[in-house]
Protein backbone atom coordinates (compact mmCIF):
# COMPACT_ATOMS: atom_id res chain seq x y z
CA UNK A 1 0.00 0.00 0.00
CA UNK A 2 1.17 3.53 -0.73
CA UNK A 3 1.77 5.63 2.34
CA UNK A 4 0.97 8.81 0.44
CA UNK A 5 -0.64 9.40 -2.93
CA UNK A 6 -0.89 12.97 -4.20
CA UNK A 7 -2.51 13.86 -7.51
CA UNK A 8 -2.62 17.31 -9.09
CA UNK A 9 -2.56 19.04 -5.74
CA UNK A 10 -2.90 22.83 -5.83
CA UNK A 11 -3.06 25.25 -2.93
CA UNK A 12 -3.82 28.91 -3.42
CA UNK A 13 -3.86 31.74 -0.91
CA UNK A 14 -5.73 34.48 -2.74
CA UNK A 15 -3.75 35.11 -5.91
CA UNK A 16 -0.66 33.29 -4.65
CA UNK A 17 -0.27 29.66 -5.70
CA UNK A 18 1.79 27.96 -3.00
CA UNK A 19 1.49 24.55 -4.68
CA UNK A 20 1.09 24.22 -8.43
CA UNK A 21 -0.57 20.92 -9.32
CA UNK A 22 1.95 18.57 -7.73
CA UNK A 23 1.75 14.79 -7.97
CA UNK A 24 3.87 12.13 -6.27
CA UNK A 25 3.63 9.05 -4.08
CA UNK A 26 5.49 7.76 -1.03
CA UNK A 27 6.08 4.08 -0.29
CA UNK A 28 5.47 2.62 3.14
CA UNK A 29 8.62 2.62 5.31
CA UNK A 30 10.47 5.28 3.29
CA UNK A 31 12.21 8.38 4.52
CA UNK A 32 10.86 10.85 2.02
CA UNK A 33 12.42 14.33 1.88
CA UNK A 34 10.72 17.57 0.83
CA UNK A 35 13.67 19.69 -0.22
CA UNK A 36 13.57 23.39 -1.01
CA UNK A 37 14.07 26.93 0.25
CA UNK A 38 11.48 29.05 2.10
CA UNK A 39 8.46 29.58 -0.14
CA UNK A 40 8.86 26.26 -1.98
CA UNK A 41 5.50 25.02 -0.66
CA UNK A 42 6.85 22.43 1.79
CA UNK A 43 4.74 23.53 4.76
CA UNK A 44 1.53 23.90 2.74
CA UNK A 45 2.00 20.38 1.43
CA UNK A 46 2.63 19.00 4.89
CA UNK A 47 -0.36 20.78 6.39
CA UNK A 48 -2.64 19.39 3.68
CA UNK A 49 -1.33 15.86 4.27
CA UNK A 50 -1.83 16.20 8.04
CA UNK A 51 -5.43 17.41 7.38
CA UNK A 52 -4.82 20.88 8.80
CA UNK A 53 -5.44 22.66 5.49
CA UNK A 54 -7.84 21.99 2.62
CA UNK A 55 -6.38 21.64 -0.84
CA UNK A 56 -7.69 24.12 -3.43
CA UNK A 57 -7.66 21.50 -6.20
CA UNK A 58 -6.55 17.92 -6.65
CA UNK A 59 -6.52 15.01 -4.23
CA UNK A 60 -4.27 13.46 -1.60
CA UNK A 61 -4.51 10.34 0.51
CA UNK A 62 -2.53 8.95 3.44
CA UNK A 63 -2.58 5.14 3.76
CA UNK A 64 -5.64 5.12 1.54
CA UNK A 65 -7.53 7.72 3.56
CA UNK A 66 -8.61 10.88 1.78
CA UNK A 67 -7.27 14.07 3.41
CA UNK A 68 -10.65 15.82 3.17
CA UNK A 69 -13.20 13.08 3.86
CA UNK A 70 -11.28 10.73 6.14
CA UNK A 71 -9.42 13.32 8.16
CA UNK A 72 -10.31 11.64 11.46
CA UNK A 73 -8.69 8.37 10.37
CA UNK A 74 -5.53 10.16 9.21
CA UNK A 75 -5.18 12.00 12.50
CA UNK A 76 -5.13 8.67 14.34
CA UNK A 77 -2.21 7.32 12.33
CA UNK A 78 -0.01 10.35 11.79
CA UNK A 79 2.43 12.15 14.04
CA UNK A 80 3.26 15.76 13.23
CA UNK A 81 6.06 18.01 14.37
CA UNK A 82 5.47 21.54 13.09
CA UNK A 83 8.33 23.89 12.24
CA UNK A 84 7.47 26.17 15.15
CA UNK A 85 7.68 24.69 18.67
CA UNK A 86 4.02 24.09 19.49
CA UNK A 87 3.95 22.24 22.80
CA UNK A 88 2.57 23.75 25.99
CA UNK A 89 5.34 25.95 27.37
CA UNK A 90 3.67 26.18 30.79
CA UNK A 91 3.41 22.41 31.25
CA UNK A 92 6.36 20.29 32.30
CA UNK A 93 8.14 17.88 30.01
CA UNK A 94 6.29 14.93 31.50
CA UNK A 95 2.90 16.70 31.53
CA UNK A 96 3.20 17.47 27.82
CA UNK A 97 3.99 13.88 26.96
CA UNK A 98 1.27 12.56 29.24
CA UNK A 99 -1.26 14.94 27.68
CA UNK A 100 -0.49 13.85 24.12
CA UNK A 101 -0.65 10.19 25.14
CA UNK A 102 -4.06 10.66 26.79
CA UNK A 103 -5.48 12.55 23.79
CA UNK A 104 -4.81 9.41 21.74
CA UNK A 105 -6.17 7.07 24.42
CA UNK A 106 -2.82 5.60 25.25
CA UNK A 107 -0.23 5.89 28.01
CA UNK A 108 3.47 6.76 28.12
CA UNK A 109 4.12 3.27 29.44
CA UNK A 110 2.42 1.50 26.56
CA UNK A 111 4.58 3.04 23.83
CA UNK A 112 7.66 3.85 25.86
CA UNK A 113 9.76 1.43 23.78
CA UNK A 114 9.30 3.66 20.74
CA UNK A 115 10.52 6.89 22.35
CA UNK A 116 12.99 5.40 24.82
CA UNK A 117 16.18 6.42 22.95
CA UNK A 118 14.98 9.98 22.49
CA UNK A 119 12.98 10.58 25.68
CA UNK A 120 15.58 9.08 28.01
CA UNK A 121 17.86 12.01 27.10
CA UNK A 122 15.38 14.54 28.49
CA UNK A 123 13.85 12.37 31.20
CA UNK A 124 16.25 13.71 33.87
CA UNK A 125 14.50 17.08 33.30
CA UNK A 126 10.93 15.79 33.21
CA UNK A 127 9.77 18.18 35.95
CA UNK A 128 11.06 21.20 34.03
CA UNK A 129 8.63 23.48 32.15
CA UNK A 130 8.82 22.89 28.40
CA UNK A 131 9.33 26.63 27.84
CA UNK A 132 12.55 26.50 29.88
CA UNK A 133 14.25 23.85 27.72
CA UNK A 134 17.08 24.54 25.27
CA UNK A 135 16.40 24.26 21.54
CA UNK A 136 17.81 20.76 21.25
CA UNK A 137 15.79 19.48 24.19
CA UNK A 138 12.56 21.07 22.92
CA UNK A 139 13.11 19.28 19.66
CA UNK A 140 13.52 15.92 21.41
CA UNK A 141 10.36 16.50 23.46
CA UNK A 142 8.39 17.50 20.36
CA UNK A 143 9.52 14.35 18.59
CA UNK A 144 8.60 12.21 21.61
CA UNK A 145 5.10 13.78 21.69
CA UNK A 146 4.66 13.18 17.95
CA UNK A 147 5.53 9.51 18.46
CA UNK A 148 3.69 8.66 21.67
CA UNK A 149 0.58 7.26 19.92
CA UNK A 150 2.74 5.00 17.74
CA UNK A 151 1.92 6.60 14.40
CA UNK A 152 2.34 4.76 11.10
CA UNK A 153 3.64 7.92 9.49
CA UNK A 154 5.58 10.86 10.85
CA UNK A 155 5.56 14.37 9.37
CA UNK A 156 8.49 16.58 10.39
CA UNK A 157 8.45 20.18 9.16
CA UNK A 158 12.01 21.55 9.04
CA UNK A 159 13.13 19.88 12.27
CA UNK A 160 16.75 20.95 11.74
CA UNK A 161 16.38 24.58 10.65
CA UNK A 162 18.56 26.86 12.77
CA UNK A 163 20.06 23.80 14.45
CA UNK A 164 23.85 23.42 14.56
CA UNK A 165 25.73 20.79 12.54
CA UNK A 166 26.30 18.45 15.50
CA UNK A 167 22.65 18.41 16.65
CA UNK A 168 21.53 17.95 13.06
CA UNK A 169 23.63 14.82 12.77
CA UNK A 170 22.19 13.48 16.04
CA UNK A 171 18.66 14.17 14.88
CA UNK A 172 19.19 12.18 11.69
CA UNK A 173 20.61 9.29 13.71
CA UNK A 174 17.30 9.25 15.62
CA UNK A 175 15.29 9.26 12.38
CA UNK A 176 17.25 6.26 11.08
CA UNK A 177 16.30 4.31 14.19
CA UNK A 178 12.62 5.19 13.73
CA UNK A 179 12.77 4.09 10.12
CA UNK A 180 14.13 0.74 11.33
CA UNK A 181 10.93 0.40 13.41
CA UNK A 182 8.94 0.59 10.17
CA UNK A 183 7.62 4.14 10.53
CA UNK A 184 7.22 6.08 7.29
CA UNK A 185 8.84 9.49 7.61
CA UNK A 186 8.15 12.64 5.59
CA UNK A 187 10.68 15.32 6.45
CA UNK A 188 11.28 18.77 4.98
CA UNK A 189 14.59 20.61 5.02
CA UNK A 190 16.39 23.52 3.36
CA UNK A 191 19.76 21.78 3.96
CA UNK A 192 21.01 20.03 0.82
CA UNK A 193 23.45 17.84 2.76
CA UNK A 194 20.51 16.08 4.43
CA UNK A 195 19.20 14.86 1.07
CA UNK A 196 21.52 11.86 1.01
CA UNK A 197 19.93 10.59 4.25
CA UNK A 198 16.55 10.23 2.50
CA UNK A 199 15.45 7.20 0.46
CA UNK A 200 13.76 9.46 -2.05
CA UNK A 201 13.29 13.20 -2.27
CA UNK A 202 11.16 15.73 -4.05
CA UNK A 203 13.05 18.89 -4.99
CA UNK A 204 10.72 21.89 -4.77
CA UNK A 205 10.89 25.55 -5.74
CA UNK A 206 8.05 28.11 -5.67
CA UNK A 207 5.29 25.50 -5.57
CA UNK A 208 6.78 23.46 -8.43
CA UNK A 209 8.35 20.04 -8.37
CA UNK A 210 11.79 20.06 -10.02
CA UNK A 211 12.38 16.33 -9.69
CA UNK A 212 11.38 13.31 -7.59
CA UNK A 213 13.77 10.39 -7.23
CA UNK A 214 16.48 8.67 -5.24
CA UNK A 215 19.26 11.18 -4.47
CA UNK A 216 21.85 9.17 -6.42
CA UNK A 217 19.52 8.91 -9.42
CA UNK A 218 19.00 12.68 -9.45
CA UNK A 219 22.77 13.17 -9.35
CA UNK A 220 23.12 10.79 -12.30
CA UNK A 221 20.78 12.87 -14.43
CA UNK A 222 23.02 15.97 -14.34
CA UNK A 223 23.41 17.23 -17.90
CA UNK A 224 26.73 19.08 -17.92
CA UNK A 225 30.40 18.45 -17.28
CA UNK A 226 31.41 19.71 -13.86
CA UNK A 227 34.83 20.91 -12.69
CA UNK A 228 36.18 21.78 -9.29
CA UNK A 229 38.58 24.72 -9.57
CA UNK A 230 40.94 26.06 -6.92
CA UNK A 231 43.40 28.96 -6.79
CA UNK A 232 44.81 31.30 -4.15
CA UNK A 233 42.02 33.86 -4.42
CA UNK A 234 38.53 32.40 -4.48
CA UNK A 235 36.66 35.65 -5.12
CA UNK A 236 38.90 36.71 -8.02
CA UNK A 237 38.69 33.15 -9.34
CA UNK A 238 34.89 33.34 -9.54
CA UNK A 239 35.01 36.72 -11.26
CA UNK A 240 37.71 35.66 -13.75
CA UNK A 241 36.03 32.38 -14.72
CA UNK A 242 32.79 34.29 -15.37
CA UNK A 243 34.69 36.72 -17.60
CA UNK A 244 35.98 33.78 -19.67
CA UNK A 245 32.42 33.14 -20.90
CA UNK A 246 32.87 29.40 -21.20
CA UNK A 247 30.82 28.32 -18.20
CA UNK A 248 27.10 27.66 -17.80
CA UNK A 249 27.42 28.38 -14.11
CA UNK A 250 30.14 29.34 -11.63
CA UNK A 251 29.43 28.82 -7.93
CA UNK A 252 31.59 28.84 -4.81
CA UNK A 253 31.45 25.50 -3.03
CA UNK A 254 33.30 25.55 0.26
CA UNK A 255 37.01 25.91 -0.48
CA UNK A 256 36.66 25.46 -4.25
CA UNK A 257 34.58 26.71 -7.19
CA UNK A 258 32.22 24.48 -9.18
CA UNK A 259 32.20 25.30 -12.86
CA UNK A 260 29.69 23.63 -15.15
CA UNK A 261 30.30 23.57 -18.90
CA UNK A 262 28.74 22.02 -21.98
CA UNK A 263 30.18 18.67 -23.09
CA UNK A 264 33.25 19.75 -24.98
CA UNK A 265 36.81 18.43 -25.11
CA UNK A 266 39.80 20.42 -23.97
CA UNK A 267 37.83 22.79 -21.78
CA UNK A 268 40.00 22.17 -18.71
CA UNK A 269 43.17 23.07 -20.64
CA UNK A 270 41.50 26.18 -22.03
CA UNK A 271 40.42 27.26 -18.55
CA UNK A 272 43.89 26.58 -17.14
CA UNK A 273 45.62 28.81 -19.67
CA UNK A 274 43.05 31.57 -19.18
CA UNK A 275 43.55 31.52 -15.41
CA UNK A 276 47.33 31.56 -15.77
CA UNK A 277 46.95 34.60 -18.00
CA UNK A 278 44.98 36.26 -15.19
CA UNK A 279 47.90 35.56 -12.83
CA UNK A 280 46.24 33.02 -10.54
CA UNK A 281 48.58 30.88 -8.43
CA UNK A 282 48.30 27.23 -7.33
CA UNK A 283 45.57 26.50 -9.85
CA UNK A 284 43.98 23.08 -9.80
CA UNK A 285 41.20 21.94 -12.13
CA UNK A 286 39.62 18.52 -11.89
CA UNK A 287 36.45 16.99 -13.22
CA UNK A 288 34.05 15.89 -10.47
CA UNK A 289 30.72 14.12 -10.18
CA UNK A 290 27.92 16.51 -9.20
CA UNK A 291 26.35 16.48 -5.74
CA UNK A 292 22.66 17.11 -5.09
CA UNK A 293 23.22 20.82 -4.52
CA UNK A 294 24.75 21.16 -8.00
CA UNK A 295 21.68 19.41 -9.39
CA UNK A 296 19.25 21.55 -7.42
CA UNK A 297 20.88 24.77 -8.58
CA UNK A 298 20.84 23.58 -12.19
CA UNK A 299 17.18 22.55 -12.00
CA UNK A 300 16.05 25.69 -10.18
CA UNK A 301 17.79 28.18 -12.47
CA UNK A 302 14.65 28.76 -14.54
CA UNK A 303 12.65 29.63 -11.41
CA UNK A 304 15.26 31.92 -9.87
CA UNK A 305 14.61 35.65 -9.56
CA UNK B 1 45.28 42.63 4.47
CA UNK B 2 46.35 45.48 6.75
CA UNK B 3 47.26 45.16 10.40
CA UNK B 4 44.65 47.70 11.38
CA UNK B 5 42.26 46.06 13.83
CA UNK B 6 38.58 46.95 13.89
CA UNK B 7 37.61 44.58 16.70
CA UNK B 8 39.85 43.89 19.70
CA UNK B 9 38.53 41.64 22.43
CA UNK B 10 40.65 40.99 25.51
CA UNK B 11 39.56 38.54 28.25
CA UNK B 12 35.87 39.19 27.68
CA UNK B 13 33.69 37.44 30.26
CA UNK B 14 29.91 37.67 30.55
CA UNK B 15 27.99 36.05 33.40
CA UNK B 16 24.28 35.70 33.98
CA UNK B 17 24.12 34.91 37.70
CA UNK B 18 26.39 31.91 38.13
CA UNK B 19 26.16 30.95 34.45
CA UNK B 20 29.22 31.90 32.40
CA UNK B 21 27.99 32.61 28.88
CA UNK B 22 31.30 34.02 27.60
CA UNK B 23 34.41 32.70 29.28
CA UNK B 24 37.55 34.77 28.77
CA UNK B 25 37.30 35.46 25.05
CA UNK B 26 40.34 37.03 23.39
CA UNK B 27 40.57 37.72 19.66
CA UNK B 28 41.17 40.41 17.06
CA UNK B 29 39.58 41.13 13.69
CA UNK B 30 41.30 43.16 10.98
CA UNK B 31 39.94 45.86 8.71
CA UNK B 32 38.29 44.21 5.71
CA UNK B 33 38.39 40.75 7.26
CA UNK B 34 35.53 38.26 7.02
CA UNK B 35 35.22 36.50 10.37
CA UNK B 36 32.99 33.43 10.61
CA UNK B 37 31.67 33.19 14.16
CA UNK B 38 30.58 29.60 14.68
CA UNK B 39 29.35 27.50 17.56
CA UNK B 40 26.65 25.07 18.60
CA UNK B 41 23.26 26.39 19.74
CA UNK B 42 23.75 27.80 23.23
CA UNK B 43 27.56 28.12 22.92
CA UNK B 44 27.44 31.86 23.63
CA UNK B 45 27.62 33.40 20.14
CA UNK B 46 24.62 35.68 20.52
CA UNK B 47 25.79 36.95 23.92
CA UNK B 48 29.21 37.87 22.48
CA UNK B 49 27.67 39.48 19.44
CA UNK B 50 25.37 41.65 21.57
CA UNK B 51 28.36 42.92 23.53
CA UNK B 52 30.29 43.71 20.34
CA UNK B 53 27.27 45.63 19.04
CA UNK B 54 27.13 47.76 22.19
CA UNK B 55 23.72 46.54 23.39
CA UNK B 56 24.97 44.47 26.31
CA UNK B 57 27.86 45.20 28.69
CA UNK B 58 30.56 42.67 29.50
CA UNK B 59 30.95 41.50 33.12
CA UNK B 60 34.71 41.95 32.76
CA UNK B 61 37.35 42.34 30.07
CA UNK B 62 38.09 44.90 27.40
CA UNK B 63 36.22 45.25 24.13
CA UNK B 64 37.13 47.75 21.41
CA UNK B 65 34.97 48.04 18.29
CA UNK B 66 35.89 50.58 15.61
CA UNK B 67 38.17 52.19 18.18
CA UNK B 68 35.49 52.62 20.86
CA UNK B 69 35.35 50.94 24.26
CA UNK B 70 32.16 48.87 24.57
CA UNK B 71 31.64 49.83 28.23
CA UNK B 72 32.25 53.57 27.91
CA UNK B 73 30.99 54.35 24.43
CA UNK B 74 28.32 51.84 23.36
CA UNK B 75 26.43 54.58 21.47
CA UNK B 76 29.51 55.39 19.41
CA UNK B 77 29.83 51.71 18.55
CA UNK B 78 26.21 51.55 17.39
CA UNK B 79 26.88 54.42 14.98
CA UNK B 80 29.94 52.68 13.54
CA UNK B 81 28.43 49.28 12.85
CA UNK B 82 25.76 47.74 10.63
CA UNK B 83 23.57 44.83 11.73
CA UNK B 84 21.37 42.36 9.94
CA UNK B 85 19.62 39.27 11.23
CA UNK B 86 17.64 36.60 9.49
CA UNK B 87 14.64 37.11 11.76
CA UNK B 88 14.01 40.79 11.45
CA UNK B 89 15.57 43.26 9.15
CA UNK B 90 13.14 45.25 7.02
CA UNK B 91 9.69 46.71 7.61
CA UNK B 92 7.37 44.52 5.56
CA UNK B 93 4.69 47.19 5.13
CA UNK B 94 7.05 49.87 3.86
CA UNK B 95 8.41 50.11 0.33
CA UNK B 96 12.01 49.33 -0.55
CA UNK B 97 12.86 53.01 -0.75
CA UNK B 98 11.03 53.87 2.50
CA UNK B 99 13.11 51.29 4.34
CA UNK B 100 16.33 52.84 3.05
CA UNK B 101 15.09 56.32 3.99
CA UNK B 102 14.08 55.18 7.47
CA UNK B 103 17.39 53.50 8.26
CA UNK B 104 19.38 56.31 6.65
CA UNK B 105 17.46 58.79 8.81
CA UNK B 106 18.12 56.79 11.97
CA UNK B 107 21.84 56.91 11.22
CA UNK B 108 21.64 60.66 10.62
CA UNK B 109 22.34 60.72 6.90
CA UNK B 110 21.21 63.72 4.88
CA UNK B 111 18.33 63.17 2.44
CA UNK B 112 20.54 63.82 -0.54
CA UNK B 113 23.11 61.27 0.66
CA UNK B 114 20.37 58.71 1.31
CA UNK B 115 18.99 59.24 -2.18
CA UNK B 116 22.39 58.89 -3.86
CA UNK B 117 23.52 55.83 -1.93
CA UNK B 118 20.16 54.08 -2.20
CA UNK B 119 20.24 54.59 -5.96
CA UNK B 120 23.78 53.23 -6.11
CA UNK B 121 23.03 50.17 -3.92
CA UNK B 122 19.76 49.35 -5.72
CA UNK B 123 21.43 49.65 -9.12
CA UNK B 124 24.12 47.24 -7.98
CA UNK B 125 21.37 44.73 -7.11
CA UNK B 126 19.48 45.45 -10.32
CA UNK B 127 16.44 46.39 -8.24
CA UNK B 128 16.18 50.11 -8.84
CA UNK B 129 12.93 49.79 -10.79
CA UNK B 130 11.42 47.94 -7.83
CA UNK B 131 12.15 50.72 -5.34
CA UNK B 132 8.48 51.57 -4.80
CA UNK B 133 7.34 48.01 -4.12
CA UNK B 134 6.19 46.94 -0.67
CA UNK B 135 8.74 44.65 1.00
CA UNK B 136 6.07 42.03 1.80
CA UNK B 137 5.51 41.49 -1.94
CA UNK B 138 9.15 40.55 -2.67
CA UNK B 139 10.72 37.08 -2.72
CA UNK B 140 12.78 36.10 0.34
CA UNK B 141 16.07 36.11 -1.59
CA UNK B 142 15.55 39.74 -2.60
CA UNK B 143 14.66 40.75 0.94
CA UNK B 144 17.88 39.26 2.28
CA UNK B 145 19.97 41.13 -0.27
CA UNK B 146 18.09 44.37 0.42
CA UNK B 147 18.49 43.91 4.17
CA UNK B 148 22.23 43.61 3.66
CA UNK B 149 22.32 46.79 1.57
CA UNK B 150 20.37 48.64 4.24
CA UNK B 151 22.86 47.42 6.86
CA UNK B 152 25.77 49.01 4.96
CA UNK B 153 23.91 52.17 3.87
CA UNK B 154 25.69 54.36 6.44
CA UNK B 155 29.05 52.85 5.40
CA UNK B 156 29.89 51.25 8.75
CA UNK B 157 33.39 50.02 9.52
CA UNK B 158 32.05 46.65 10.50
CA UNK B 159 28.83 44.83 9.65
CA UNK B 160 27.37 42.05 11.82
CA UNK B 161 25.34 39.37 10.02
CA UNK B 162 23.41 36.92 12.21
CA UNK B 163 22.54 33.80 10.19
CA UNK B 164 21.86 35.89 7.09
CA UNK B 165 21.38 32.92 4.76
CA UNK B 166 18.96 30.77 6.78
CA UNK B 167 16.19 29.29 4.63
CA UNK B 168 17.25 30.91 1.35
CA UNK B 169 17.82 28.87 -1.80
CA UNK B 170 21.34 27.69 -2.70
CA UNK B 171 21.83 30.17 -5.55
CA UNK B 172 20.75 33.18 -3.48
CA UNK B 173 22.96 31.95 -0.65
CA UNK B 174 25.97 32.12 -2.97
CA UNK B 175 24.98 35.49 -4.42
CA UNK B 176 24.76 36.73 -0.86
CA UNK B 177 28.32 35.63 -0.20
CA UNK B 178 29.49 37.53 -3.25
CA UNK B 179 27.99 40.64 -1.67
CA UNK B 180 29.97 39.85 1.48
CA UNK B 181 33.19 39.53 -0.55
CA UNK B 182 32.48 42.85 -2.25
CA UNK B 183 31.94 44.57 1.09
CA UNK B 184 35.16 43.13 2.40
CA UNK B 185 37.01 44.40 -0.67
CA UNK B 186 35.69 47.89 0.09
CA UNK B 187 37.56 47.61 3.39
CA UNK B 188 34.61 46.80 5.64
CA UNK B 189 34.94 44.10 8.27
CA UNK B 190 32.27 41.40 8.14
CA UNK B 191 31.33 39.43 11.26
CA UNK B 192 29.02 36.59 10.29
CA UNK B 193 27.33 33.60 11.97
CA UNK B 194 26.03 30.61 10.03
CA UNK B 195 25.01 26.97 10.39
CA UNK B 196 26.10 26.20 6.82
CA UNK B 197 29.59 24.80 7.20
CA UNK B 198 30.51 25.29 3.53
CA UNK B 199 30.12 29.02 4.22
CA UNK B 200 32.74 28.78 6.95
CA UNK B 201 35.22 28.02 4.17
CA UNK B 202 34.56 31.42 2.58
CA UNK B 203 35.79 33.29 5.68
CA UNK B 204 39.31 34.71 6.19
CA UNK B 205 39.23 33.53 9.80
CA UNK B 206 36.85 31.31 11.72
CA UNK B 207 36.13 31.26 15.45
CA UNK B 208 34.48 28.17 16.93
CA UNK B 209 32.84 28.59 20.34
CA UNK B 210 32.15 25.63 22.61
CA UNK B 211 30.46 26.09 26.00
CA UNK B 212 31.28 29.80 26.25
CA UNK B 213 34.93 29.49 25.21
CA UNK B 214 36.66 29.99 21.88
CA UNK B 215 38.02 26.50 21.24
CA UNK B 216 39.50 27.22 17.83
CA UNK B 217 40.41 30.35 15.90
CA UNK B 218 42.21 30.63 12.59
CA UNK B 219 42.12 30.32 8.82
CA UNK B 220 39.87 27.51 7.55
CA UNK B 221 42.80 25.77 5.81
CA UNK B 222 44.89 25.87 9.00
CA UNK B 223 42.04 24.53 11.14
CA UNK B 224 41.44 21.70 8.67
CA UNK B 225 45.13 20.75 8.92
CA UNK B 226 45.20 21.05 12.70
CA UNK B 227 42.14 18.82 13.17
CA UNK B 228 43.04 16.49 10.31
CA UNK B 229 39.65 17.17 8.76
CA UNK B 230 38.58 17.23 5.14
CA UNK B 231 36.22 20.15 5.53
CA UNK B 232 34.96 22.64 8.11
CA UNK B 233 31.95 20.46 8.90
CA UNK B 234 34.31 17.77 10.21
CA UNK B 235 36.30 20.35 12.20
CA UNK B 236 33.07 21.62 13.75
CA UNK B 237 31.77 18.17 14.62
CA UNK B 238 35.09 17.15 16.19
CA UNK B 239 35.09 20.23 18.41
CA UNK B 240 31.43 20.51 19.34
CA UNK B 241 30.55 16.83 19.71
CA UNK B 242 31.08 16.51 23.45
CA UNK B 243 28.96 19.41 24.52
CA UNK B 244 25.43 18.27 23.84
CA UNK B 245 24.66 16.97 27.33
CA UNK B 246 23.25 20.19 28.79
CA UNK B 247 19.47 20.64 28.96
Amino acid sequence: MLAIDVKGLTKSYGSIEALKSVSFSVEEGEIFGLIGPDGAGKTSLMRILTTLLYPTKGSASVFGFDVVHDYKEIRKICGYMPGKFSLYQDLTVEENLDFYASVFNTTIKENYFLIKDIYSQIEPFKKRLAGKLSGGMKQKLALSCALIHKPKILFLDEPTTGVDAVSRKEFWDMLMKLKAQGITIVVSTPYMDEVKMCDRVVLMMKGNILDIDKPTTIEGKYQHKLFSVVSDNLYMLIKDIRKCNIAISVFPFGDNVHVSVKEEDGIAEKLMSLLKEKKHNNISIKQITPCIEDCFMDLMSEYHD
Amino acid sequence: MTDEYIIEVDNLTKKFGSFVANDNLTFKVRKGEILGFLGANGAGKTTAMKILCGISAPTSGKVLVAGYDAVKYPEKIKQSIGYMSQKFSLYEDLTVYENFRLYGGIYGLKRKVIRERTEELLNKLGMYEHRNKIIASLPLGWKQKLAFSVAVLHQPKVVFLDEPTGGVDPITRRQFWEMIYQTSEEGRTVFVTTHYMDEAEYCDNVSIMVDGKIEAFGKPEDLKKEYKAENMNDVFIKLARHTQSQP
